[in-house]
């Protein structure tokens, strides 16, 4: 999914930095996970001696998107980078099925339910949705979207508990 | 019409609807009747603004006047809006709110998945992560639209009453302006002929499913497209515009 676009080994190995340190900034919503764990980060470049990030949003609306770019900008320039430019990339659309495994683990731990890997909605369609806590699948669905936009509110009908489950998109 | 001038009407038109729904759906923003459902109320208001700045960021781009997503949402008035007239009308109570997002989700989500076959590659771009989004839309008030024609009896009154009063703008979703006709032949705007027929099947479904008849098409109501609209719209971009065009050019 990276794309280190570059001419020489130097320029390469300052890129293949550049990318670690934008793919450590924590998701600002979920500071859980980071932007290489979302799936999120789709390239650095080098253009006019400047690092340019591409990313590509969750959400269309997703008001994080703001934050996600100057923590960016301001990790690459703590990092002695100097002025990075982040670029916003669509194509092709995020995808839930770009959370890494290891942050599909980071989100259970911290008790939200990751996506169904795959998993597809259709109209009127049901969904299997595994409780974070006690690992039961008895749940339920309390309201189709929650606190962000990424997340709908669930219901473990084995331990009581309510639970952020993370949207197939 | 040049290619771009039409290409320019067209965007702009996509941006002003979502900008427009979007809008009246802040105003639940605190008042709707459930925590859960003021959340997923301001959650589709989102979807479209977020979907309205990047339609209105590629319109600038086209009309290359330097015109940015802010300019033309806050510095157009309202004859220069191009937005279906059903979006512009209040949110009247819960059953409207929802009616009107059902009607229209119907129809979006069809749509932007033909979008994603655009032969614009921007176009094609928006319309693949939008899409995704109205999925969700469509399916949410769906689920209502159906819990409330197959609930109580005030909740089923309040429905058709709604069905009612918004089916005559439904019209102008399937109307095509000579910029899309343009467009459509080039590839680039998706054939609503074909949406209409989508549209329909799926809103029968789901109004049977809540126990309520589908209205009768009689005179439809149009003008959102050439700029002529309903009272509503002045009033929603007063409290919209107010605030940028107090302070032009100013930022944080």
């Amino acid at each position: 999914m990276f794309t280190l676009a570059a001419t020489d080994t130097d320029v390469d190995r300052e890129l293949a930095r550049a990318l670690v340190v934008a793919g450590d900034v924590p998701d600002p919503e979920i500071p859980v996970v980071t932007l290489l764990d979302l799936g999120v980060l789709r390239g650095v470049e080098r253009r006019d001696g400047i690092i340019v990030v591409k990313l590509t949003p969750t959400y269309t609306g997703c008001p994080a998107t703001v934050a996600i770019r100057l923590m960016v900008e301001t990790a690459l320039m703590d990092a002695g980078f100097g002025c990075a430019r982040v670029e916003t990339v669509l194509s092709p659309a995020w995808t839930t099925d770009d959370i890494t495994e290891r942050g599909r683990e980071r989100l259970k731990e911290f008790g939200i339910a990751p996506p169904e890997n795959g998993a597809r909605l259709t109209l009127f369609g049901s969904e299997t949705v595994t409780c974070p806590r006690c690992a039961s699948t008895v749940t339920e669905k309390i309201s189709e979207f929650g606190s962000t936009a990424c997340k709908a509110l669930w219901r473990c009908t084995s331990c009581r508990e309510p639970f952020d489950y993370f949207k197939c998109l | 019409m040049t290619d771009k001038s039409a290409l320019f009407d067209f965007v702009v038109a996509l941006a002003d609807d979502a900008l427009v729904l979007g809008h009246r759906l802040s105003e639940w923003s605190g008042h709707a009747p459930t925590l859960e459902q003021d959340i997923a109320l301001s959650n589709l208001g989102l979807d479209l603004i977020g979907q309205a700045r990047l339609f209105y960021t590629y319109a600038g781009e086209i009309e290359g006047a330097g015109r940015n997503e802010d300019d033309l949402a806050y510095f157009r008035d309202q004859g220069q809006y191009r937005n279906l007239l059903l979006l512009e009308l209040p949110i009247g109570d819960f059953a409207q709110t929802m009616a009107r997002q059902f009607l229209y989700s119907a129809f979006l989500e069809p749509y932007f998945a033909a979008m994603m076959r655009s032969t614009d590659v921007r176009l094609a771009e928006i319309a693949s992560k939008a899409v995704k989004e109205m999925t969700y839309h469509v399916r949410h008030t769906a689920e209502w639209v159906i819990r409330l024609g197959d609930g109580t009896e005030e909740s089923q009154k309040r429905l058709v009453s709604a069905l009612d009063d918004l089916w005559c703008y439904t019209g102008e979703m399937f109307v095509e302006t000579a910029s899309e006709r343009l467009l459509v032949t080039m590839g680039i705007a998706p054939d609503k002929a074909e949406i209409k027929s989508q549209w329909l099947t799926r809103v029968g479904r789901v109004l049977t499913e809540a126990t309520v008849e589908t209205p009768r098409d009689g005179r439809m109501q149009s003008g959102g497209r050439s700029g002529r609209h309903t009272e509503h719209l002045g009033h929603l971009l007063g409290e919209m515009q107010v605030l940028a065009r107090s302070h032009p050019g100013a930022v944080w």
